[in-house]
């Protein structure tokens, strides 16, 4: 090894803020399925701490012997409305009650999987568990849920959208003592991936094996210093600069991911390309964006420097992965990212703004907080409007939003750690409630005609 | 395993044998070892076995970073795969 390069590795890790953000150990409950409750939860209690009895002792074995901080580990399961829906229980929370102890009980900081698939239809799982989530993610700590309402395949099942707005409502107003942090735990997809590591969002989803080590990387502090080196760069040179520091990177997410599988004796799902931030300073997309000539994030020609970061971070991480999955792009959430809070303080970026950003990344609107009065029938259009530019076209959007109890727009909602805080946007004062309350699903697109599976994710 | 151990920081004398030291007193096999300097910092980088070591890799990593805290320079050990991984395909 020559010198130079070990030491951009180190500089990489200690001044970049490179490193693993998550392993997550996929784990399927399909097998807890009963007619008792009490003991499908036994079930689910025992298998999730038999499987993931040593995921934090090897994530910090691996952690110590490379050198590479590894920030979570985490669990994803089963949709519990699949698990669950044997039992005729009505509400699911103690289900969510047993993922929590049993996370607790592994020491993960956040088990996914409190989830719900009705992109076409409620089965009557789904329907319970979609009612218990609210009080599910009031009583549980670690517990993350998310909906998966429209993919490209299927269309947009608008009742589900309807029922989500009041539900994120709901959820808000039961933790109101804490800013709505319910909400923060609690994502709407389209296009669900069903290997996501990343939380709010992850599942194990029912085509997976019985268990998987899926594991996100990130580092935007590294392709921002790899761009504040090359001042002056066409976008031509800037996306080969990207597209080599995104090999890197992913190859040390290779590396862990690989490792983590091998120790764990569990088969290696996916590793996620994800540039995903962190409040820390220096750990900001934005700030790659900025990097590149703009002068706040969210101003003209943000939608284009974005697209062309999220492509050229999978063009570099593909080849550096056996198995890509996942999420895998930038990440824009608000209250995660230094530079997008400072954006949105300084006035150059507006919902509107990352709604438009939404269509060429890999998420959708993350962790925003809207004024705690706005209406469940704009919540429903916000999550209406993401499901649309996700199922146009055929990628994977989200909203994870927050009305903030007791807020307007210029206060602030604090979660504290990798959540952050968020200053509260502004949203339409129009109403869209007579369109969110028709009901019913927004046919699948002309190109859903190929008969291409249950889901497709971009 | 194998182990690349990086240390930077003011040139002085003795580093090399404070850190080298350390690492016969636990069985750490020296198979490589370079110094150069890297943006006006001393930059020594060794190559180590650590398959006869008889401590923990924790212990050591311990070991290494309270000397390095005597000498004013920072010491890692990082298991060698990390940077052929990221720079060799």
């Amino acid at each position: 090894m020559k010198p130079y390069e070990i030491m951009e590795t180190i500089k990489m890790i200690e001044q970049q803020k490179l490193d693993i953000r998550t392993i997550t150990m996929g784990i399927s409950l399909r097998d807890c399925c009963h007619s008792d409750g009490d003991i499908a939860r036994r079930k689910i209690y025992d298998k999730i701490t038999r499987c993931a009895e040593n995921l934090v002792k090897v994530g910090e074995e691996i952690e110590l012997e490379f050198g590479i901080p590894i920030i979570n580990k985490r669990i994803s399961v089963t949709p519990i409305a699949i698990v669950a829906e044997a039992c005729e229980e009505e509400d699911y929370t103690k289900f969510a009650i047993t993922l929590d102890k049993a996370a607790k009980a592994v020491g993960v900081n956040f088990i996914g999987g409190f989830s719900a698939l009705v992109h076409k239809g409620y089965t009557k799982g789904d329907k319970r568990l979609i009612r218990s989530i609210p009080e599910a993610l009031n009583v549980t700590e670690r517990v993350c849920s998310s909906v998966n309402v429209a993919t490209t395949q299927t269309g947009i099942n608008m009742d589900a959208v309807r029922e989500m707005g009041e539900i994120i409502k709901e959820t808000a107003r039961l933790s109101a003592d804490r800013d709505g942090l319910g909400c923060a735990k609690l994502v709407v997809f389209a296009n669900a991936p069903e290997d996501n590591p990343f939380m709010a969002g992850a599942y194990h989803g029912v085509g997976e094996p019985e268990c998987a080590i899926n594991v996100g990387i990130s580092g935007p502090g590294t392709v921002k210093s790899a761009l504040e080196k090359n001042k002056g760069a066409t976008f031509d040179e800037m996306a080969e600069i990207i597209k080599k520091t995104a090999f890197k990177i992913t190859r040390v997410g290779q590396l862990v991911a690989r490792e983590a599988s091998r120790r764990l004796n569990v088969p290696f799902g996916i590793v996620d390309l994800s540039l995903a931030p962190t409040p820390a300073v220096g750990d900001s997309v934005a700030h790659i964006l900025e990097e590149m000539g703009l002068e706040s994030c969210g101003t003209h020609g943000t939608t284009a420097a974005l697209a062309m970061l999220n492509d050229a971070v999978k063009k570099g991480g593909i080849m550096a992965s056996s198995h890509v999955g996942g999420l895998s792009g930038a990440f824009i959430p608000v209250s995660e990212d230094a530079g997008m809070i400072e954006a949105v303080e300084k006035g150059s970026l507006s919902l509107e703004k990352l709604e438009a950003m939404t269509c060429v990344c890999s998420v959708g609107l993350d962790m925003i907080a809207v004024p705690g009065d706005t209406p469940a029938e704009t919540i429903a259009a916000i999550i209406a409007d993401e499901a649309a530019i996700g199922v146009i076209n055929s990628k994977t959007t989200a909203v994870r939003i927050i009305p903030a109890p007791g807020k307007k727009v210029g206060d602030y909602v604090e979660f504290g750690g990798l959540l952050g805080r968020a200053p509260v946007m502004a949203v339409s004062s129009f109403s869209s409630k007579d369109f969110i309350m028709r009901g019913g699903r927004i046919p699948a697109p002309v190109h859903s005609m190929k008969n291409s599976g249950i889901s497709s994710s971009g | 395993m194998r182990a690349i151990i990086t240390v930077v920081g003011k040139d002085k004398i003795g580093i090399i044998a404070g850190i080298t030291s350390v690492l016969s007193k636990h069985k750490v096999n020296v198979l490589d070892i370079s110094q150069t300097i890297l943006q006006e910092y001393f930059t020594m980088i060794m190559l180590v076995d650590l398959s006869r070591m008889e401590i923990s890799l924790a212990e050591l990593k311990q070991k290494l970073e309270e000397e390095g805290s005597n000498l004013g320079v920072s010491v890692r050990i990082q298991h060698e795969e990390i940077f052929q991984s990221m720079h060799r395909i």
